[in-house]
């Protein structure tokens, strides 16, 4: 089936309700029901569902483009997440669901998940233990923010087990998972902040003719431009391969290259823009701090540098065939 | 905006041919030094190129009837993927595959073809490629060699610069000016074939930092050129330029530059009993590089698969596979020399000195980053 359809009617269904105000009113502590209403209803979080069970029957590789005109618009949901969850367990139940980066149960059998994005949002978050996964009611949580300025990623603790949780069953790569979709999230957002960059530069004029004119914010944005297209190049690479969830080495690669672009492309943005792009009420901040965040979920470039090279070292192969051509296929 | 690029997948058929050129190379390369093989691409060896053109991979894309292979541009990715990889010396038939080639059976005249083609598909006509002069560099619009009308051919007066192994090629597809003044800057350029044995050519080899002498001058001294001595049309040397840089812009070789040295610093870091987190994070971090680029290469490939003329994606992707051919060793000499105590093989310390020593050349051949990233502007629409 093709993707197109769902496509468009996820970019008509972000550019009406899913505006930066809006994003901004949630991430205020705003409802996001009238969203969140819209979204379910419209079947996108069963694209991934095999056909037989009911779903959309996409494949990973279908999605990609929705996922990342959600990013691009900020989508205040973790549907992506949501869609992969609900793809690989049959028994998930309605709501939208966080992956957690990390889970731990500690000394007291309080169960901890920290830095968990979209867990304001996430009516369950998947806690990804060494054998077994679990969803957890977010209800049940006591949460707090640990980033200040909006609950982009949250802390939450369990004081035990919560009657309503509902277990995974397979030993998956949740972390992988989780890295990946956060790749293509940053790809999108990337996208948004290249286009509102160059429209800023032909926009603003200085010394008497647009910033744009200027050679050295051209190659600024040159620069801005590769990283950017660098960042989708990886992200795409984590939606390719077989199967619902996705190549550990696809998917660290994406969640590596993608990472390590933000601060260059934050930071040109900013650049660009000036004293304006740090006004809290311009949006760019809105799209700049998500992208630091989404560095360090699931894991920065440094995690990820370091488990490629030790897969790296470990095959005796040279790089193209231990590596690169194994994410290249 | 730069459309974002798809990932492309290399058929079947074209990746078949990676089994054949790997049992090829190794035979072939099986004694030659890690330093020699560092060269990559700038590696000049005759012999080999004629070996190489013997199995019919010299001018692999051009057409069958002209002596070519007649395979599309996914197999000579993959032909050539692993001729870098490996450190082939494929300087000596390397711009004449790769850009002249390409360039004679687009613009040439059918009696150019039928003579040029066959040679360069057997590795018996080398070509260099004429483009910059003393006082043009960056600024190629500006070239003052000229081609005068005389008789029916050409006289050519005027001197190149840099240019890549002219001592050791048979000719020389140069920019000149065929009318007007340098003040017309691309208006009156065209591109002629000069063959460099000829009376009134002259040809200085010029040594590198490295020792080697792969580049040199040229002087033209009223050099005597036939009527057909014009490739495509007289005029429209700029235009024709501009193409032939989009070849010379898409390939992997703009990526694996200094692929032999870090393979072979991989082979030393497995070596260690206990390599350090600095160096094992630098080796991931080199590949999720490399990966990220094949498949934007691969997808730039796909495009010229297609018909498409992708100069924009090219240059972009060549400044980012530059930029990481020169931080490979920046950051290689600094992990290595982290640990003063630690031996390490004098040839991997060759190589090493040799890649760092050449690096800054990366941005510079076939047009500098600063150039290309003004394009990549002119692609966003910024000019």
């Amino acid at each position: 089936m093709s993707a197109d359809p769902f496509l468009h009617a996820m970019e008509r269904l972000l550019a009406h309700y899913c505006t930066p105000s809006f994003v901004r009113s949630v991430e205020g502590g705003g409802a996001v029901a009238v969203l969140r209403d819209e979204v379910a209803g419209s079947g996108f979080a069963d694209l991934l569902v095999p056909e037989s069970r009911g779903g959309g029957g996409l494949s990973r590789a279908d999605v990609g483009p929705v996922l990342f005109a959600c990013a691009r618009h900020l989508l205040p949901l973790p549907l992506d997440a949501t869609m992969m969850v609900r793809a690989v367990n049959a028994s998930t139940p309605e709501g939208f669901v966080a992956i957690a980066p990390h889970a731990t149960i500690l000394e007291d059998g309080a169960i901890e998940c920290r830095g968990v994005p979209d867990a304001a949002t996430a009516d369950w978050v998947l806690a990804a233990f060494e054998q077994e996964a679990v969803l957890l009611p977010v209800v049940a949580a006591e949460s707090r923010s640990p980033l200040a300025g909006g609950p982009i990623v949250a802390d939450l603790r369990w004081r035990s087990l919560p009657r309503a949780a509902v277990g995974v069953p397979g030993n998956h790569d949740w972390f992988a998972a989780g890295a990946m979709l956060m790749a293509a999230r940053i790809a999108g957002a990337m996208d948004h902040v290249l286009a509102v960059t160059l429209a800023h530069a032909a926009d603003r004029r200085q010394f008497g003719k647009p910033l744009a004119q200027f050679q050295a914010i051209q190659q600024q944005l040159a620069v801005m431009a590769e990283e950017v297209a660098a960042a989708r190049m990886a992200a795409s690479l984590g939606f390719g391969g077989e199967g619902m969830l996705p190549d550990a080495l696809q998917a660290a690669v994406a969640k590596a290259r993608t990472s390590e672009a933000v601060p260059s492309v934050a930071s040109i943005a900013h650049a660009v823009h000036g004293a304006i792009g740090i006004a809290a009420e311009f949006d760019l901040q809105l799209f700049t701090r998500r992208l630091h965040a989404w560095r360090l979920a699931f894991g920065s470039e440094g995690h990820w540098h370091g488990r490629i090279g030790r897969m790296l070292l470990a095959d005796g192969a040279p790089v193209l065939d231990a590596v690169v051509r194994r994410v290249v296929r | 905006m730069i459309d974002a690029l798809a990932p492309a997948t290399i058929p079947a058929t074209d990746e078949a041919l990676r089994h054949e050129v790997r049992a090829f190379l190794r035979e072939h390369l099986r004694d030659r030094p890690l330093e020699a093989r560092a060269r990559s691409w700038m590696g000049f060896d005759a012999e080999f190129s004629r070996a190489l053109a013997a199995r019919g991979w010299v001018g692999l894309t051009l057409p069958v009837e002209y002596g070519g292979g007649g395979r599309s541009p996914f197999a000579r990715f993959v032909l050539i993927e692993e001729l870098l990889a490996a450190g082939a010396p494929v300087g000596a038939h390397w711009i004449a595959d790769r850009q002249s080639g390409p360039l004679l059976l687009k613009y040439g005249t059918e009696a150019q073809k039928r003579f040029h083609l066959p040679r360069i598909c057997r590795a018996e006509s080398f070509f260099c490629i004429g483009m910059s002069e003393p006082q043009s560099g960056s600024d190629l619009a500006s070239v003052r060699t000229r081609a005068e009308r005389d008789g029916d051919g050409w006289r050519l007066s005027g001197q190149k610069l840099w240019t890549t192994h002219a001592p050791r090629s048979h000719f020389m597809i140069a920019l000149v000016r065929t009318s007007g003044t340098p003040d017309d800057r691309q208006r009156g350029l065209s591109q002629v074939i000069v063959d460099l044995a000829a009376p009134g050519v002259t040809i200085r080899p010029i040594l590198d930092l490295a020792g080697d002498a792969h580049f040199s001058e040229v002087f033209f001294d009223d050099v005597q050129l036939g009527p057909d001595a014009i490739v495509g049309q007289e005029g429209e040397g700029w235009a024709q330029v501009t193409a032939e840089l989009a070849f010379e812009r898409s390939g992997p070789e703009r990526i694996y530059s200094s692929l032999v040295l870090f393979d072979a610093w991989l082979d030393h870091l497995r070596a260690v009993p206990f390599p350090d987190e600095s160096s094992i994070a630098l080796a991931g971090r080199i590949a999720s590089h490399l990966a990220v680029l094949r498949a934007m290469s691969l997808a730039v490939t796909a495009k010229l698969v297609a018909g498409e003329s992708p100069v924009v994606e090219a240059a972009l992707v060549k400044d980012l596979g530059t930029t990481l051919e020169q931080f490979i060793p920046t950051a290689v000499a600094d992990v290595l020399g982290a640990h003063p105590d630690r031996e390490i093989d004098p040839s991997l310390l060759r190589a090493l000195a040799y890649v760092t020593h050449v690096a800054p050349s990366f941005s510079l051949r076939g047009g500098t980053r600063e150039i290309l990233r003004g394009m990549i502007a002119r692609g966003l629409g910024l000019r």
